[in-house]
Order: structure tokens, then sequence, then C-alpha cells
């Protein structure tokens, strides 16, 4: 069981460890009279050290059994459940989303304010992954920037929001076709690129649209933000506890009930799940329409579709453009709910979320990417005492993904064309 | 006489040092069948890619229905109405046969985005005619049966066909095929040789052809040119080219 090379990687790697722990943990510089003197931390952490060390050449000591070990776990592990076959079904199928359609909407009456809250924010993500998975999943371009038409959507309808008193209703239009249009004139350089240089440039183009709305302090109010973003309205109804001026009527006074804060986040939440079933009807028709095949078809053989008339540059940039147009609407749906943005919310942290979404889900996949924009903001929460190691949490889920099932929770089947004999 | 559908003149392709393609002229006319034949890496396929876009040739005109074409990005200018297929099979392989087929119609379905996400009558229309020339060419090829199938399960022979078939639905006016016949066998490349020869009698478009096997070529072709390392060796009728001592010569090697 051991062998000669896991003794030598053993210590090779204990030694590394060692090295490299002992310069990052167990020294500190400190100032002593007019220089700074390198010295020794205290005890514990050198304790701790010795321990890393001693369980890392362990570790390479018993590797083999040990991955044999993991490897039979994974064995072990319950197979995904398998779906009903619900193609052959259509009626059955339109019954259950019924069903679930209503039971989305009725169940914020049941549950506390906190946990509706928490479904808003699942279903902003939600509404981003799908949108993403139209660039990444479907089209095939690895898009890094994401966020940036996130915040171009969440600051149109701050801006017209705050400058003219435009309502959430006109906003919501305008910042999709605001997001789609920097999509249109971000991708039309870019698109040109592939892989890797397409990452890149996408990753550098949202920062720039981040640090843009950090420097513009005149219109966005740099890192101060905006603040006081007004809520949307039911037909003009407003939900606050008191008419602002101007206001058409309140809420609670329209429908004779007592004032309470529930009915806002319970109506931002119907808003919002809202949003994602028209999101999930419009990219269903589009994989089924000409662009949806011509998607697919440029992620298999960009050579062919050329030799048949198809512009890949036109058939990506649609995809681009769409894909930004809904986080355009999710941003600006953000914003609404928010209350307050800055530029804060609209980091690389947050595209590096929404992708792991579309690749959790299982790149194309739309029931995929529901469950992970559940797990990725769920389980988050849940293990609010663990706040600190969320990170160390998401990379521990990612590889183990990658070991358990790297082609996503629920990989992409695609709905196909059926030509039905006449 | 009317002009060739397509006429180049002086066409060059060099990599680096390599002179793959060396003062090449080329005519085909309407409704032909017009073959290109020599040993291998004789050059035959960038010459394809070169008429095709999808080389930039080094030098040369080409002029497609006495309009320019040469420099044009491939997909306009399969959009003028030459279409190709590859040496090796290009299907789109995880999507079905019809699918294949729609995508290639792309250009003639109802493409703007509010049309098909409310499915106007237009759209349907559109898309009703596509998937009838769709079916109307699986029929001709022969894989009617075959429509929800994925491409990459056909067999070798029908991917190839269905590859004809799909270029076929965007409707050209010349079809560029690059050894169409290589690994069938010798039934299937007698059922080639009938589909070819009736995309010229029935559908009434030319064709240039690349091609390995000999008899097929002889049988179909209205002219043959040959291309030796780069350069152009004869051109001529089937009769004309099998008594070239020259073209003997190049295939045989000097006694
Ligand atoms: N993209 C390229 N870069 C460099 N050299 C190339 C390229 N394409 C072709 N060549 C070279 O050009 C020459 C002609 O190749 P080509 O593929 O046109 O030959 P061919 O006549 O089609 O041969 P075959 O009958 O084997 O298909 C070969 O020597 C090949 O190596
Ligand atoms: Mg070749």
């Amino acid at each position: 069981m051991i062998n000669k090379q896991g003794f030598t990687n053993g210590i090779i790697a204990a030694v590394v460890l060692l090295i490299l722990s002992a310069l990052l943990m167990g020294v500190q510089l400190a100032n002593e009279g007019t220089g700074l003197v390198v010295k020794l931390k205290h005890a514990e952490s050198l304790t701790l050290i010795a321990v890393g060390a001693v369980i890392v050449f362990l570790f390479q000591l018993f590797r083999q059994p040990i991955m044999g070990t993991i490897g039979m776990a994974k064995g072990a592990l319950p197979a995904m459940p398998v779906l009903p076959d619900l193609k052959q079904n259509p009626k059955l199928k339109n019954l259950l989303m019924a069903f679930g359609l209503a039971a989305l909407l009725i169940w914020p009456f049941t549950a506390s304010r906190g946990a509706i809250d928490l479904a808003t924010l699942t279903l902003i993500y939600i509404m981003l992954g799908l949108g993403l998975n139209i660039v990444v999943g479907l089209a095939g371009l690895l898009d890094l920037g994401y966020v940036g038409f996130y915040a171009v959507g969440a600051y149109t309808y701050a801006l017209l929001s705050s400058y003219f008193g435009l309502s959430f209703w006109v906003c919501l239009p305008i910042a999709g076709l605001m997001a789609a249009f920097f999509g249109f004139i971000l991708g039309f350089p870019v698109l040109r690129l592939r892989g890797d240089y397409l990452a890149i440039v996408t990753l550098g183009f949202g920062e720039i649209i981040r640090i843009m709305l950090n420097n513009m302090t005149e219109l966005t109010g740099g890192p101060n933000g905006i603040s006081q973003i007004a809520k949307p309205t039911l037909f003009g109804l407003e939900f606050n506890r008191k008419l602002k001026e101007g206001g058409d009527g309140l809420f609670h006074e329209f429908f004779g009930l007592a004032y309470s804060g529930t009915y806002k986040v319970i109506f931002l939440y119907i808003l919002a799940v809202l949003l994602v079933v028209l999101t999930l009807f419009v990219i269903n028709r589009l994989l089924r329409m000409p662009i949806g095949r011509a998607w697919e078809a440029l992620r298999e053989d960009e050579i062919a579709c050329r030799s048949l008339g198809l512009n890949p540059t036109v058939i990506k940039l649609t995809a681009f453009t769409i894909g930004a147009a809904f986080a355009g609407f999710a941003g600006s749906f953000f914003a609404a709910r928010q209350g307050f943005i800055s530029p804060e919310s609209f980091i690389f942290i947050e595209s590096a979320i929404i992708l792991a979404i579309v690749v959790l889900g299982g790149m194309g996949s739309q029931l995929g990417i529901i469950l992970a924009a559940i797990v990725m903001t769920v389980l988050p929460e849940l293990a609010r005492e663990f706040q600190e190691y969320r990170m160390l949490m998401f990379g521990l889920l990612m590889v183990f993904m990658m070991i358990w099932r790297p082609q996503g929770l629920l990989p992409m089947k695609r709905p196909h064309m059926e030509m039905r004999s006449q | 006489m009317s002009n060739p559908l397509l006429k180049a003149s002086g066409l060059s392709m060099r990599f680096g040092g390599l002179l793959a393609v060396d003062d090449v002229a080329l005519t085909i006319d309407e409704k032909q069948i017009v073959s290109v034949i020599g040993p291998n890496g004789a050059g035959k396929t960038t010459v394809f890619n070169c008429l095709t876009g999808f080389y930039k040739p080094t030098s040369g005109e080409i002029f497609y229905k006495d309009k320019p074409i040469h420099g044009l990005p491939g997909h306009k200018i399969s959009r003028l109405g030459i279409v190709r297929t590859f040496q090796h099979v290009r299907l789109f392989k995880e999507m079905t046969v019809i699918e294949n087929l729609l995508v290639a119609q792309h250009r003639h379905l109802k493409t703007g985005l509010l049309a098909g996400l409310f499915k106007t009558p237009g759209y349907r229309r559109a898309e009703a005619e596509g998937i009838e020339r769709a079916a109307h060419w699986l029929e001709r090829v022969n894989l009617l049966e075959f429509a929800n199938r994925e491409a990459g399960n056909l067999a070798y022979g029908q991917q190839r066909r269905l590859e004809i078939a799909r270029c076929m639905v965007a409707s050209p006016e010349l079809l560029m095929l690059d050894e169409p016949a290589a690994g069938l066998n010798p039934n299937e490349t007698d059922e080639l040789n009938e589909l070819i020869v009736s995309l010229r009698d029935i559908d009434g478009i030319s064709i240039l052809l690349i091609e390995h096997d000999m008899k097929l070529v002889m049988d179909i072709s209205d002219k043959i040119f040959v291309v030796n390392q780069g350069q152009p060796l004869a051109d001529g009728t089937p009769t004309e080219i099998v008594n070239n001592p020259e073209v003997i010569k190049a295939y045989l090697g000097e006694e």
C-alpha cells in the first residue's frame, strides 16, 4: 500500500508546504527602533503549520487508497433522478407547469418576509443565468463581463427615474433596449475573437463599465451610488405608507387594507416570477426559431455555416445582444427592488457567480440553471454562520461538481424539430 | 454564345514558400458538369477554397455572372449562389437531418425576432415552405425516412448524400463538390452519378467536381481541368483528356 513514490511525493509536498506557509503565516514584520525586523509569530501558528505538513505528508503517502475510497464514494452517490419524459405527453406538461406557476404565486402569502425576499433575489439570478445562458450555453461565447449589462440596466432605470421621474414600467423596456444596445456596440468589435481572447476582452468591458459608473460622479453619484430609487407601482398604485407628491394612490388605501410592508415584498416577488416566466417563454421560442438553430449550428461547425451563407458575426452578435437585453431587464428590476445601487453591486464576482450558475446547471439547460440559481443563492443564506468561508465552499462545490457531474446538474436536452409525415 | 457562369483567371495561392496554386484559369458554363482532377496535393481543394472565399487568393480574378467575387467573404459568395461541400463531411452531427436542411435555408426563412416570438402567419408560412423544400430534397437523395434522425448517426454514404441535399436547399446555381465519391461503395457511386446528372438535367444547375474516381469523372463530365503541382496541365472533353500524352505522363509517371 505504501510505495516509495508516495513517500518521496509526501516529503516534497510537506517541505513545499512548510516553506510557503512559514513565510506566509509563520513570520511577521515588526517595527523595532527605526528598522523593520522579521519576527516569528506565536507558537500557535507554528503548531498549525506543523500539523498541516504532517497531514499533507500522510495524504501523499496513502494517496492511492484514499483516492480509491473517494472513487468508490463517487460511485455510491445517488444517480440523478430521471425525469418522466414530458415530451410524449404535452397535456401533462402544461398541467404541471400551470400547477407550478400557481404554487409559486400562492406561496408568498404563506411564507415569511425574509423567505420571500430571498426568493426574489433567487429569481433575479435565475433571470441573469438564463440570459447569460443564451450567450455561453447556446451560442458558445464565453462572456466574463455579463455583469456590465446588468449594471447598464440598473443605472438606466435609476437615472431615468431620479432625473425624469419615469415609472418602472416605462423604464423596463428602455433598460432592456439600452443594455442590448451596449451589447451590440461592445459585441461588434470583439466577436471576431475566439475562446479565451473573447473571455478576456469581455472581462475588460465589464470592468470598464463599472469604472465608468464609478468615475462619472456628476451623473451617477460615483461610488456613493444612487439612492431612493422609486419602487414599481401596480397600475400607478404605490406600496408606500404615505403618498408621494404627485402619486396616483396607495395600494392599501385603494383596497381598504391596513398598511403593511409585506404587500410590497409580495408584489416584487410576483413581478419577478412574471419576469422569469416571460424570459423562459422567449428563450423557448428562440430555441425553436431559425436563429436558435443557427446558434447551435455555429457551435458545431462555423465553417459549414459560412459555406451555407450564414454570417457568423451577425449570428453571434444576435446572441450577445439578446443576452444583454435580459441582463438589462434584470438590472432595472434589481434597482427598483433595492432602491439603492452603486458600482459595488456590479463587481466581477457577480459575473463569476452568474457564470457558475450556467455551468453548474449544465450549459444550455434551463431547468438546470433554475436549480443552480437556487443552490447558489439559498445555500449561502442557510449557512450564514460560515459567511467567511463562502468562497471556500464555492470552490469546493465547483471541484465536487467537476468530479461528480462535469456536464452540470441537468445537461441540456435541446428540443429537436420533428417532421411529421403528411 | 452566352457568357460563362464562372470565370477565373490567373488564380494563384501561396502558403509561405509553397505556391500551392499557380496561375490556374477555369471557366464553367451554365448547366455543365466540370471536373478538376489531379494527383494528391495538386492544389484542387485550394482552388475550391479560393473560389468560395475561404482563402483569399494571392492573385487572380474570379467573375461570377460577370461580377467580380474575389475578396468577398465565404458567406457572401454562398449567398450569390455558389454552395460547396468539403472533402471531409461537415454536417451538424448533433442536429437532426431536417434541422440540417433548415439551417441551410436560414436566409430564406423569416428570421425576424418578433415574427418568430409571435409566430405570425408569415413566419409559419415560411417555416412550412422550408420544411416542404427540405422534404423534397430528402426524397431526391433517398433519405426521407431518416428526417428525424440525428445526422451523426447516419451511415457514411447517407451523410454524403445529406450534404448534397443540404447544399441544394440553399438553391445554388453552382454546386461545388469536393471528392463526393470518396469512401463510397460502387453501388453508392452509381447512385451519386445519377444524382449529379439529374442536378444538371432536371434542376439546371452547374456542378464543379473534384474527384479521384476516374470512371465517374469520365462518365459525367462535360469538361475536365487537370492540375498538377498547382499548375494547369490540360483541359478539354473527357476523350481529349484521356488521350492527352501530358496527362498520361503526369498520372503514370515517365517511363
Ligand atoms: N492552409 C494551408 N496552409 C499551408 N499549406 C496548405 C494549406 N492548404 C493546402 N496546403 C498545401 O497546398 C498543397 C495543395 O493542397 P490541396 O489540399 O489543395 O491538394 P488537393 O489537390 O486537394 O489534394 P487531395 O487530392 O489530397 O485532396 C498541399 O501541398 C498542401 O499541403
Ligand atoms: Mg483535396
